[in-house]
């Protein structure tokens, strides 16, 4: 395990080049660039916001007012973009550069390590356009809790790297996996309190959350942003020991596929 | 061989008895299952390479040659390091660089130069060193200002240009070249061909799969000849070549004697029509020395000689002789009748012989001859006998200049410097350039 993380902390250059280039073609050819991170975030908060509320006239229990709401939802959202982003990307990684990996000889992890660098980054530039949204519309000031978000997306990217990993390894075999997973996201995307107040959960559904990794993450944004409150660290301790596992777990499949992992592609 | 080459007795690379085996499993469950070391069978194995083992020393051009399936690109892709053998090693002294495929990891919507510092990254080169690389990059691709435009206005040839330059910015201790690339132009393709000659004579040992044996004899101190993921023969190029043509051939008729068991037993070649006249021996030969000429050089007086038995009583029996060339198409074909040859009333039993003797006016390449023996202008009516390639063999310009295309013409060029004033500049200076 030491020597891949030499062989990746050699090819440092080619990790950052390529995280940069992925940055940078995100935005390609657009003429108004970087603005459409504000743009899109908002809009989509805007639109959920106005969808759920006056055409749906749903009553979500628990929620002052739209503007919280709409920092509810931002939060939430903002955390679970992190966490499918890194997920979905690993899951076709090794396919999508099948390539190079089966004419260039370099440390396969680059691959993974860049999808996670690139999301990070994506994310902490989303963060700040949230909180350019949530200062100039909607009144909510970033508070000293809202450093919790730096473990609470460290969590969020050990969790989803260790995850995406295993996943992209099996899907290189059998490519249902990645098939299947886009599924599974959307259906893990609904049974997380992101749109809806946990307390809008029925009470005979309760246990999907309490067994979801995902909800007490999630809620570490959530709190943070909209409450200025800390989390409640030891609810982070079971989906932390799962992050934990499935990181480490994804390094020994992929030393035990690694082998055969080119053949397949 | 070039003088001042190093070419020493450091072995750059060691191939030790390497395999690869390619294991299916009845479901994917087994795969994995498998990884953490439960015993489950492979529903099939299939060695793609087995047990292949070869040095390869200090500034040695080493050419793999074999058919389709052999195993060529899978040897160079374990030696490369993207492929890991199921068995055996490889060690390697030193870098190796493998152009298997030019401008991966190439983005079209980077720069040149952008492109050239992730994929130089993907190379292993430190951004330090790229940047240290990039005006040698830009000097040898000559793409001028679309250096800094995005790749996707760049032509298919611009992208080869830059895509090699990049590859070959630094000189590796072992270059490996599936197929010999063709980059770009010919202007541009020349250039990439000196820059892998100037590395080897440096001191680079090169190893590349090909299926133009030209390029083997001409660049190649050594052969390697896989059949079936194994080594077959390992020798100097001649040897190896010769041995392998040999081997198609037989391939060929191995193949053709199972179609031929399907109308008459016994017979090596296949045989299309009635029977009534058969080709029973074929043979190319040196005019002069009668020695078999597998291998033809350019402007060699040659004789094809066959002997042809009639099993039955015919009117007339003429015979036909085809050349084709390596894509099929027919360079040459006549028959008896038309240079007015035929022979009448052959008796059943007898045996003739018949000899066909040529100037090998062919250009370097592979030739085939075909045969065919009826009654009247063409087969088409009473067929005897029509054997397709039953002849394959190779031409190779030994002692001419170097020339181009699929025939040599002999031909002589005069340069002279004429009196008259007005065009004496321009004369000498084309002279001199010819001259040099």
């Amino acid at each position: 395990m030491l020597q891949m993380f030499r062989a990746l902390f050699a090819y440092r250059n080619f990790i950052l080049a390529s995280i940069k280039g992925e940055l940078k073609g995100r935005f390609a050819r657009s003429s108004i660039g970087a603005a459409w991170y504000i743009l899109q975030p908002m809009a989509m908060a805007a639109i959920m916001a106005l969808v759920l509320s006056e055409v749906l006239a749903a009553k979500l229990p628990g929620v002052a007012s739209k503007g919280s709401y709409a920092v509810y939802l931002l939060a939430g959202t903002t955390a679970w973009g992190l966490f499918a982003e890194v997920t979905n990307r690993c899951t076709g990684v090794f396919i999508e550069f099948s390539s190079a990996l089966k004419k260039i000889s370099f440390p396969r992890l680059c691959l993974p390590v860049i999808v996670g660098g690139s999301a990070l980054l994506n994310h902490v530039l989303l963060l700040l356009a949230v909180t350019v949204i949530c200062g100039v519309f909607l009144d909510v000031r970033p508070g000293l809790s809202w450093l919790a978000l730096i473990p609470g997306a460290l969590l969020i990217l050990l969790f989803s790297y260790g995850l995406g990993v295993l996943l992209g390894i099996f899907n290189v075999f059998s490519r249902d996996v990645g098939q299947a997973f886009g599924i599974v996201l959307q259906l893990w995307f609904w049974l997380t309190p992101i749109v809806y107040p946990p307390s809008a959960m029925p009470a005979n559904l309760r246990w999907v959350a309490e067994l979801n990794p995902m909800a007490p993450i999630v809620a570490v944004y959530q709190n943070a942003i909209l409450l200025d409150a800390w989390p409640d660290w030891g609810t982070l301790v079971v989906p932390a020991l799962i992050a934990l596992f499935l990181f480490g777990l994804s390094f020994v499949v992929f030393r035990r596929a690694s082998p055969e992992l080119v053949d397949a592609l | 061989m070039t003088p001042g080459r190093q070419q020493g007795t450091e072995v750059v690379a060691s191939v030790d008895s390497i395999g690869k085996c390619y294991a299916r499993y009845t479901s994917n469950l087994h795969r994995f299952a498998h990884w953490f070391g439960v015993a489950v069978r492979p529903v099939s194995e299939h060695w793609a390479v087995r047990e292949v083992s070869f040095d390869l020393h200090r500034g040695e051009c080493v050419a793999i040659i074999g058919q389709n399936g052999a195993g060529k690109s899978t040897l160079l892709k374990m030696i490369t390091g993207t492929v890991r053998p199921s068995e055996g090693a490889t060690r390697i002294a030193g870098r190796v660089n493998a152009l298997l495929e030019l401008g991966l990891g190439f983005n079209p919507e980077f720069t040149g130069r952008e492109n050239v510092r992730v994929a130089g990254g993907l190379m292993g080169l430190s951004s330090a060193r790229i940047a240290e690389l990039m005006p040698q990059i830009e000097d040898f691709a000559e793409i001028g200002e679309f250096m800094d435009q995005p790749l996707r206005v760049y032509s298919s040839g611009m992208q080869a240009r830059l895509a090699f330059s990049l590859a070959t910015a630094e000189r590796p201790d072992l270059l490996i070249v599936d197929e010999i690339l063709s980059v770009g132009d010919s202007y541009f393709s020349h250039k990439s061909f000196d820059r892998i000659r100037a590395f080897r004579d440096q001191g680079t040992s090169i190893l590349f799969v090909t299926h133009g044996m030209g390029d083997v004899r001409t660049l190649c101190d050594r052969v390697v000849l896989l059949d079936r993921g194994r080594v077959l023969k390992d020798g100097a190029p001649d040897e190896v070549v010769d041995y392998y043509n040999a081997l198609v051939a037989a391939k060929e008729a191995a193949k053709l004697s199972v179609e031929q068991r399907r109308v008459q037993g016994g017979w090596l070649h296949t045989r299309s029509g009635s029977g009534a006249a058969r080709i029973v021996d074929v043979r190319l030969v040196d005019a002069v020395s009668g020695e078999a000429a597998v291998l033809a050089r350019v402007g060699q007086k040659l004789q094809l000689q066959a002997s042809i038995k009639c099993c039955e009583v015919l009117p007339r029996l003429v015979v036909g002789f085809m050349l084709r060339d390596r894509l099929g198409h027919v360079v040459w074909g006549t028959n008896t009748w038309h240079t007015n040859q035929v022979v009448r009333n052959p008796e059943a039993g007898q045996t003739l012989r018949v000899e066909l003797d040529f100037e090998n006016t062919l250009g370097p390449g592979s030739y085939a001859f075909s045969m065919a023996l009826h009654s009247d202008d063409s087969h088409v009516d009473s067929n005897y006998e029509w054997q397709d390639n039953l002849l394959a063999f190779d031409v190779v310009n030994a002692d001419r200049p170097p020339f181009i295309g699929s025939s040599w013409i002999a031909s002589t060029i005069s340069i002279s410097i004429p009196d008259a004033g007005a065009g004496k500049q321009s004369a000498r200076s084309d002279a001199r350039q010819l001259a040099g």
